[in-house]
């Protein structure tokens, strides 16, 4: 993955720069030392690094602000930064660029348990806004697996998602209002505790724009009932084909489980050899969840099993208590942990419809073998939303090359059957060149001008989203 | 103009010499805007529809009615429940698919499952400079790129004509019961409504009718069995405010609250969007008003003497204030829309300028003229 070359002119004014903004800061908010912006140089999609010029921690949505209008001001480009947990990228510094962390503003700022909303700092975990609330019987929906660490600002970036989404959606079905800083340093307020915002929907622009329109400082979200109780089932199958039409013909009864889990052969057996779940070892395995009171539970699973049954599975494991029904899940959950002790791993996030799953399975296959890299599957399969874990030796010269090639072709594969390159875990640099195959040059060149107008000197995260060749004039422009 | 294809729509709006008013149906039309009348009616027909995976693609011009009987023949439906606006309005005509997202139509249900946009997948528009362009997708999760298929809905026509759209559908629940209640005041029907929307039994609809005869309403849908349980459980939760009446099948009372049935006669009609605890006293700031609230107090209808500024009355709130219905002086006098603060309204005007630059569709409807460049 290219990075465009750093202005060696805004490098070689870093102690200027970084003067500038530690003087109308708090001290402790600006971090220029090497060694210490290193912590800052990668996020999650560790495979790439680079630190930046500097980092800056502000406190306030005020000092966000002030960050902001200086670069501005300055002419420095800014990556804004939530927990770093980005899979794709998308908080990976340049060299020329300050690091805007917001994981100082964490606080509650207001719960609303009337109206059904918090507000809190973006900074604060996605897990711990479901803490500020769960012993009011409440939660915050979207579940992204790494939401014991990920931020709120991140999860908005990149519209995260989560196991639970079949029911709940993802961020933007759960995001009511912002507090947006724009790159010149405005502080706009938009939406609130209400349901529909005024005007246009800039929530909906905001949310899943990777950082590159403004840099969101507090939230107001919805928070929702916490349902009595929840319980799965696991129902293995012959083929990925039976799978796949098991989960269709859920679907169509009526019932809406609040997650459709899918794993593949290959992910079944590291995750057996890891967590040894008890898991058979079939093609496919599925774990359905339903919610509501026990008699609800009931009357869902019996119709889900009905279904499963007319499929001849080879496995279907009911959960009668609390133990059971983690054990059902410790295979699922610990499947990443699983791959990742095979080697080193790429995760991808394409979204197919649900009809084309044994096709894609199938084909995925067929490109492992002939790349002769390994690819286990784990995804959400109520939504399409596919997760290929490509394992491969980071230190074996060439392999990571290979292991992307791959990856591009399988991310292709998911938008010639009527898909999209990403799901859940956005663009970021990972997918920013495959755009060209989702996209025509006139529906790209709309979107930056979106871009245009919230950032006209395409300072923040500027090398993100869009490939680099057709943002380059942009880019070039505002240097 | 009644264009058949999206290339010809393109080409109508590449060769525009004025202003262009878009019509789907023409039901909706509560907007000011001006222009020689474009409209979408010749797109008509369903692209794709897939059942199994919860999916529709259809052109923007095909009628409501035609996608509703297509889903209802599969047992699913539109989820959010969008208004029918005719009775509301006195228009005529068959609402239509583009009109509806265009305008981000939701009924009673967008408590629970969402709002139209929430249901929008993806669309192909044309700009204002003719070009053909398409955002989102078919599949249920998408986060390629900025997400222009939302900043569509809900933009009245302004910033493109909408030639495509993809849905996410839901099947239709099995069974519903509606509890409801005669005579609270509108405070404490909406400490009612909240009390049932924060309890774990998935209400679908939370409304309280305060014109003519007060009423309270509660929705609950799903399977059968759920359904009653839930319902014996919230009148318990629910007992201080009153003893529920438990309604086996309520479908006409929720079309008439879908619809604002109880504000259709004379006067302006306002729809408020505030923090639902706020509604009552909203609604009291503005006299001689009638009220019905919906979305748990957090929609709150308003019918007023001809003329009312309801913005004036309301004062500073969290929210906004749209008009719906009233003569055309009065929609150019208080404007449909309320006007953004300053610096949200650069951006709005900024984008216009990027997706209509000649401002040529349904020019003066969300932005006063000056304000569109």
């Amino acid at each position: 993955m290219e990075m465009p070359t750093p202005n060696a002119e805004t490098v070689a004014r870093k102690a200027q720069i970084v003067a500038r903004l530690a003087a109308a800061l708090p001290p402790g908010t600006i971090i220029s030392d090497i060694a210490e912006t290193r912590a800052y140089e990668c996020d999650a999609l560790s495979a790439y690094r680079c630190a930046p010029l500097a980092v800056a921690l502000p406190r306030t949505t005020d000092e966000v602000a002030t960050v902001l209008r200086l670069c501005h001001e300055m002419r420095v480009p800014v990556v804004p930064r939530g927990a770093g947990t980005s899979l794709a990228g998308g908080s990976l510094p340049t060299a020329d660029s300050v690091v805007l962390g917001i994981a100082r503003l964490n606080e509650v700022l207001e719960t609303d348990l009337a109206n059904r909303a918090i507000r809190v700092g973006s900074g604060r975990t996605n897990l711990s806004v479901t803490g500020a609330v769960e012993q009011d019987g409440f939660f915050y929906a979207p579940d992204p697996s790494s939401q014991l660490a990920c931020a709120i600002a991140g999860n908005i970036a990149m519209n995260s998602g989560g196991a639970h989404c079949l029911k709940y959606g993802v961020t933007t079905n759960n995001l009511l209002g912002v507090t947006l800083v724009t790159m010149d340093g405005t502080v706009h307020e938009i939406g609130g505790a209400y349901l529909d915002a005024g005007g246009l929907d800039l929530l909906a622009l905001i949310c899943g724009s990777e950082g590159q329109l403004g840099v969101v400082t507090e939230a107001t979200l919805r928070i929702l009932p916490k349902p009595e109780g929840a319980r799965p089932v696991l129902i293995g199958y012959a083929s990925s084909e039976v799978a796949g039409a098991c989960v269709s013909d859920i679907i169509k009864a009526g019932v809406l489980p609040v997650a459709i889990e899918f794993m593949d052969r290959p992910c079944i057996r590291a995750t057996e050899a890891f967590a040894h779940a008890g898991y058979p070892d079939c093609e496919a395995l599925l774990i359905v969840e339903v919610e509501g009171s026990p008699a609800e539970i009931d009357e869902q699973l019996e119709i889900i099993l009905e279904i499963a049954r007319r499929h001849n599975p080879i496995e279907l494991r009911e959960s009668a208590s609390e133990e059971e029904a983690a054990r059902i899940w410790l295979g699922r959950k610990s499947a990443f942990g699983a791959m990742g002790q095979m080697g080193d791993y790429m995760c991808l996030d394409g979204t197919i419809p649900v009809s084309q799953l044994p096709f894609v399975l199938r084909r995925i296959g067929e490109m492992s073998d002939e790349f002769g890299l390994q690819v286990g599957n784990v995804f959400h399969a109520g939504d399409g939303n596919m997760h290929p874990l490509i394992i491969y030796d980071a230190n074996t010269p060439g392999e990571q090359e290979k292991c992307e090639a791959l990856g591009a072709e399988i991310l292709k594969l998911c938008v010639e059957v009527g898909g999209c390159l990403t799901g859940e875990h956005g663009v970021g640099i990972e997918k920013r060149d495959l755009m060209d195959y989702q996209f025509t040059p006139e529906d790209l060149d709309m979107q930056m001008a979106v871009k245009d107008v919230f950032d006209p000197g395409w300072l923040l995260n500027p090398a993100k989203v869009f490939p680099l060749a057709q943002s380059a004039a942009r880019r070039m422009a505002a240097q | 103009m009644g264009p058949g294809t999206e290339e010809e729509l393109a080409q109508i709006v590449a060769e525009a010499a004025g202003p262009l008013r878009i019509v789907g149906g023409g039901t909706r039309s509560f907007g000011v805007a001006q222009g020689e009348e474009l409209s979408t009616a010749g797109l008509s027909g369903v692209t794709l529809y897939e059942p199994g995976a919860l999916t529709l693609v259809v052109q923007a011009g095909t009628p409501l009615a035609e996608v509703d009987a297509l889903l209802a023949d599969e047992g699913q439906a539109l989820p959010f429940e969008p208004m029918d606006h005719r009775g509301l309005l006195g228009t005529q005509g068959a609402p239509t698919i583009g009109g509806m997202v265009a305008a981000n139509v939701s009924g009673p249900r967008r408590i629970s499952v969402g709002a139209c946009r929430d249901f929008l997948l993806g669309v192909r528009f044309v700009d204002g400079a003719g070009r053909v362009l398409k955002n989102g997708g078919r599949v249920m999760k998408n986060v390629t790129g900025y997400d222009l298929a939302r900043l569509m809905a809900g933009s009245h026509g302004t910033l493109g004509v909408l030639t495509e759209v993809s849905l996410k559908v839901l099947p239709v629940a099995r069974a519903s019961a509606t509890l409801a209640l005669d005579g609270l005041e509108a405070a404490r029907a909406v400490a009612a409504l909240s009390r049932a929307l924060g309890s774990p039994f998935e209400v679908s609809g939370a409304a309280h009718v305060a014109a003519g005869q007060a009423r309270t309403l509660i929705r609950l849908e799903g399977f059968a069995a759920s359904v009653n349980y839930r319902a014996e459980r919230l009148c318990a939760v629910l007992a201080e405010f009153g003893d529920w009446q438990v309604l086996p099948d309520a479908i006409d009372i929720w079309r008439d609250v879908r619809d604002v049935k109880a504000l259709q006669a004379d006067g302006d009609v306002w729809r408020v969007s505030a923090r639902p605890s706020d509604g009552p006293a909203l609604a009291a700031r503005v006299p001689g008003a009638d009220a019905m609230f919906d979305w748990g107090g957090g929609l709150i209808w308003l019918r007023v003497p001809e003329g009312t500024d309801v913005r004036a009355a309301l004062g500073q709130f969290d929210g906004h204030a749209t008009l719906v219905r009233a003569g055309q002086e009065t929609r150019v006098r208080l404007g449909v829309f309320a006007q953004p603060a300053p610096s949200l309204a650069l951006i709005e005007a900024g984008l216009r300028a990027r997706f209509d630059p000649r401002g040529i569709f349904n020019a003066g409807l969300m932005a006063p003229p000056e304000r569109t460049i």
